[in-house]
């Protein structure tokens, strides 16, 4: 229980960013007009390829000689990749497509 | 000075996201946001690359910094070359297949980082969150991805398989919290929980039929944004906390979106019974009685050239047969004659919300002529003709007065108070959802058979010569 309260002490911070961004993240999709929810659903698919960022932190803390941790985390930075390239292109793509016509 | 450029950057990243989510938000803006999300995410990655070595008082070798340089170009090639490639009519699958790959991530983050933090509950019990939420992601994406192209056309229920799958899910939250609980060391469960959660994946989405993929996409790319996000707790990084949690909120208020436009709840989705029941209920309760009749390209051009007014319902057999191009031909040809011309969209035309306005910009089709449901449905009384092109469920009236029909309740275009209605068809193979539709039985109906593509030039061509 102590380990929980101090869970909360010691995070306090972000728990107000997740409960604030949850409301951000409601308003903001509240208001998209139905035309623009397959652009949506995959622009919000390529942001959370920022998970990327963690398969970089473990490769960068990874003891050299752990070939294996390497090999594995060699592999999460490319499927992390492709989920954020792949996502952003594909959204460009489409989106370029809805350019008022003259 | 380092920790302070590093925060800096990840506070422009979060930015990013918002604003380009919320610039998503018009067509005018659009393109512009997801430029804005890039960029943020591109000063992340490297921050994340370049300064927090230096602030943890890491010494990299080079050779790492060559694995992660490789890793990034190789990922980069493959997904610009999938996305660059890719017809928009895969668009469904291939979001699919990305969102896959950033559970896929998440769940080897899990892995790798099991060993660094045995003994830390409140790291660890993010840690196995964020694994079994990847995993799940993961295969159920696979299975998504599987059965949008066709490599798994059936749903396949095991016998039971609500029950197997809460047990399962029950499993797996028990084996997850005695992992945190007991600060088990052994990495033999850890592997288990992961291979648990893959096989919790693949059942959760295998009984689950085609016509409910979009909404199961969606709730699975809210999955992501979350595992994304517990990394981000794990961490203590912003960037990845405000991109995550942005995303699992944005994905689950799209999914009740969805779920909405489908008139399904999302338990029925999830446990309830889409393909199975259909197609006992569509070949024996709904045994459509009547006569269907054929048009010829000719007969379908008269009617369309005399007429003042025509609705055009596109569904996905128009994207299949690439006939948006013909179809904006005909509308055009239509227009010139001083004909009213419009398209009704349906919310889940195509294969998913937004995704049959995304095929049809892509044939230059004017976004103001693209009507959504509510706004066209009381205009179909005194509409002229009526042109179903590929289009099957979403015009099927069952929906409205056959309450044994496994789609009684959803919304659908009420095309069947037209004057005339011309449906292109290739056969009289029943849509999506595998059942009948007695649209084609009415008496105001021509079925006009063929592809799409070239059944719509026949059409072309006869207007042209009327």
């Amino acid at each position: 229980m102590t380990e929980l309260f101090n869970f909360f002490q010691q995070n306090i911070q972000m728990i107000y960013i997740v409960i604030l961004m949850v409301f951000v993240g409601i308003e903001i999709i509240g208001h998209v007009p139905a035309v623009l929810h397959t652009p949506l659903m995959s622009g919000a698919n390529a942001i959370h390829g920022v998970v990327i960022i963690g398969a970089i932190l473990v490769m960068l803390h990874m003891d050299p000689d752990n070939m294996l941790g390497l090999a594995i985390g060699f592999i999460a930075v490319i499927l992390g990749t492709l989920n954020v390239v792949g996502g952003f292109v594909v959204t460009d793509r489409m989106l370029d497509m809805f350019k008022p016509k003259k | 000075m380092e920790t302070a450029v590093l925060d800096i950057l990840y506070l422009l990243a979060s930015v990013g996201f918002i604003v380009g989510l919320k610039m998503l938000g018009s067509p005018k803006t659009a393109r512009n946001g997801n430029f804005y999300s890039a960029i943020g995410m591109t000063l992340a990655i490297l921050g994340t690359i370049f300064i927090y070595p230096k602030i943890a008082h890491l010494r990299v070798p080079t050779f790492v910094y060559g694995l992660i340089f490789t890793a990034i170009l190789i990922g980069s090639i493959i997904g610009w070359s999938i996305a660059k490639k890719v017809e928009m009519t895969k668009m469904p699958e291939l979001v699919s297949f990305f969102n896959g790959m950033g559970g896929a991530t998440a769940a080897l983050i899990g892995l790798m980082e099991f060993a660094h933090n045995i003994g830390h509950s409140s790291k660890m019990s993010m840690i196995v969150a964020g694994l079994v939420i990847g995993s799940i992601s993961f295969a159920g994406s696979m299975i998504a991805w599987a059965k949008l192209n066709g490599r798994l056309r059936k749903p396949i229920r095991l016998p039971k398989y609500n029950i197997l799958n809460t047990l399962l899910a029950l499993v797996l939250v028990l084996l997850g919290v005695y992992i945190v609980w007991a600060q088990v060391s052994n990495p033999v469960f850890i592997y288990t929980l992961f291979a648990l959660a893959l096989i919790y994946g693949v059942l959760f989405v295998l009984p689950i039929g085609g016509a409910d993929m979009p909404v199961v996409i969606s709730l699975l790319n809210s999955f992501t944004g979350l595992a994304a996000a517990f990394g981000g707790f794990l961490y203590g990084n912003m960037a990845m906390l405000t991109g995550g949690i942005l995303v699992g909120s944005a994905g689950t208020i799209l999914t009740v979106a969805m779920t909405k436009a489908m008139n399904r709840s999302l338990s029925a989705v999830v446990f309830g019974a889409f393909g199975e029941g259909s197609s006992a209920a569509g070949t024996s309760s709904t045994k459509i009685k009547g006569n269907i009749k054929e048009a010829g390209p000719s007969d379908a051009a008269i009617l369309l050239n005399y007429a003042n007014k025509v609705i055009i319902v596109p569904g996905y057999g128009l994207a299949v047969a690439q006939a948006q191009h013909v179809l904006h031909e005909l509308e055009e040809l239509l227009s010139k004659k001083g004909i009213d011309v419009k398209y009704a969209i349906h919310p889940v035309a195509g294969r998913m919300p937004g995704h049959m306005n995304v095929l049809l910009a892509e044939a230059n089709v004017d976004y103001d002529k693209l009507v959504d449901m509510e706004d066209i449905n009381n205009e179909f009384a005194n509409t002229d003709v009526v042109l179903v092109v590929g289009a099957n469920d979403v015009v099927n009236p069952a929906a409205h007065n056959d309450p044994s029909s496994p789609i009684y309740g959803m919304p659908v275009l009420d095309v069947e108070n037209a004057k005339n209605i011309i449906v292109n068809k290739r056969s009289m193979k029943p849509g999506y959802a595998g059942i009948e539709n007695e649209l084609f039985y009415n008496p105001k109906t021509s079925m006009l058979f063929g592809d799409a593509k070239s059944a719509l030039t026949k059409v072309v061509q006869e207007l042209k010569g009327l």
